[in-house]
């Protein structure tokens, strides 16, 4: 099978338009992804499915991942000439940028007719808040339905373009998504015998607020802390 | 007359016995269990079927794809808060005498998945369980095992007085409210007529 980077080539000279970037990846695997930009991936994939040397006819998964905004410090060194005449010294500038987080989708490729893969493609959204819009696959690749529903549910990433983006493991009701890394359990667990101390920790301040809410408000229905009435 | 008098006229082919105990003897060796299981403690649920292991001994063959023909509800396996209506709503079908047999360690309190966002921390919360049988997952005997305490409870049961079970009192209602899908949990999330907390440590 061609390389990523072969792959990446002949995308670019049939899309000219499109961003296709080769992630690598250090690991062992070595399992180096194309990153497709969002607005010509529908087409790529739709590519990458009928071109005759690929075929990659068959998506086996997809994957959300969450990279949450990080801080990443740039060392340069230069080397500066003593004007003494001394030995050059050499000097370290650390510069600090924030890279801005976003959402990754992440689909396997196999091929069933040409029996090779994988091919990884990443989608990217442009950040984790508001423009977390990507393009659904479902129509290219039949397989992804249910597992763009589960990015959706855990990650909150909407594809367009699905034709039935619902929440899959999650009910219509529940509030947020569970897999981003910033998500914060809701503060409701009742006391329970637990081996975990800093659960019980945490279910005793839990009640201890709940009380105290309770106190000062005697006629509020719920406290603040509690948004379900579970613990009592 | 004593037990061992109505041993010894057994012995010669005379049997004696009471109307309670000929009931109880019927129902409680042909227990039909609701086909219906959840997660991994499901495929132990299903060995116990198998030739291996046979629950057709104890007349528990007949797993009923419809709750309206069922008695027994093993809840075998992981109850997640999803689901957990579900399976309140297959109970409330199922036709008096029924009763609830909790498989597994995730049944009985959430088991692995005890502080999860998603699971439900033990069916008991909202259904009346009789037997508890513990385990990650319990092994078809110990499922066998549940069901031979269950039948011993079903053969205790009496039929007439204050002590009546269930099934007989026109004064018990045992549907139970279905929970709504909230924010976060359940709502309610537990039934308080059946299930309350422990009381947090006071040290
Ligand atoms: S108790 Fe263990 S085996 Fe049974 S459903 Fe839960 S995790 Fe699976």
């Amino acid at each position: 099978m061609e390389t990523v980077e072969q792959i990446r080539d002949r995308l670019l000279a049939r899309f000219p338009a499109a961003a296709v970037a080769v992630v690598t990846n250090p690991g062992a695997a070595a399992e180096h992804a194309l990153l497709l930009d969002a607005t010509h991936a529908r087409e790529i994939a739709e590519f990458l499915r009928d071109d005759p040397v690929l075929r990659l006819d068959y998506c086996s998964n997809v994957t959300g991942i969450d990279w949450p905004e990080k801080e990443i410090t740039d060392t340069v060194k230069t080397t500066v000439a003593d004007p003494a005449g001394g030995p050059a010294k050499v000097v370290e500038t650390k510069t600090v940028r924030v890279e801005p987080g976003y959402f990754e989708a992440v689909y396997f490729l196999y091929s069933m007719a040409k029996k090779h893969g994988p091919v990884i493609v990443r989608l990217r959204t442009a950040n984790r808040t508001d423009a977390v819009t990507l393009p659904s696959l479902t129509p290219v690749w039949r397989s992804c339905d249910f597992q763009e529903r589960e990015i959706f549910d855990l990650f909150g990433i909407v594809f367009t373009g699905h034709p039935d983006l619902r929440r899959l493991l999650l009910w219509d009701e529940f509030v947020d998504h569970p897999m981003r890394k910033d998500y914060v359990e809701p503060d409701d667990y009742e006391w329970e015998p637990t081996a975990h101390g800093d659960v019980l920790a945490r279910a005793q301040a839990h009640q201890a607020a709940v009380a105290a809410a309770a106190a000062a408000a005697p006629s509020a229905a719920m406290p603040v802390v509690n948004p379900t009435p579970s613990a009592s | 007359m004593t037990d061992a008098e109505r041993e010894e006229l057994r012995r010669h082919g005379i049997l004696l016995t009471s109307l309670e105990e000929l009931y109880n003897w019927g129902r409680s060796n042909s227990i039909w269990p609701i086909q219906f299981g959840l997660a991994c403690c499901a495929i132990e649920m299903i060995a116990a079927a198998t030739a291996r292991f046979d629950i057709a001994r104890f007349g528990a063959e007949i797993f009923r794809p419809s709750p309206r023909q069922a008695d027994l509800m093993i809840v075998s396996g992981t109850v997640t808060k999803k689901m957990a209506p579900l399976v309140v709503r297959l109970w409330n079908q199922m036709p008096e005498p029924k009763y609830c047999i909790a498989m597994g360690a995730c049944a009985i309190s959430g088991g692995p998945f005890k502080q999860g966002y998603s699971v439900l921390k033990g069916i008991d919360r909202f259904l009346p369980v009789d037997i508890y049988i513990p385990g990650c997952p319990p092994r078809p005997e110990a499922l066998l095992n549940g069901l031979i305490k269950l039948q011993e409870k079903i053969k205790g049961e009496k039929l007439t007085g204050p002590n009546a079970a269930r099934h007989v009192r026109a004064d018990v209602n045992n549907e139970h409210p279905i929970p709504e899908y909230g924010a976060h949990d359940l709502v309610p999330s537990k039934n308080t007529a059946l299930w309350s907390p422990p009381a947090p440590p006071t040290a």
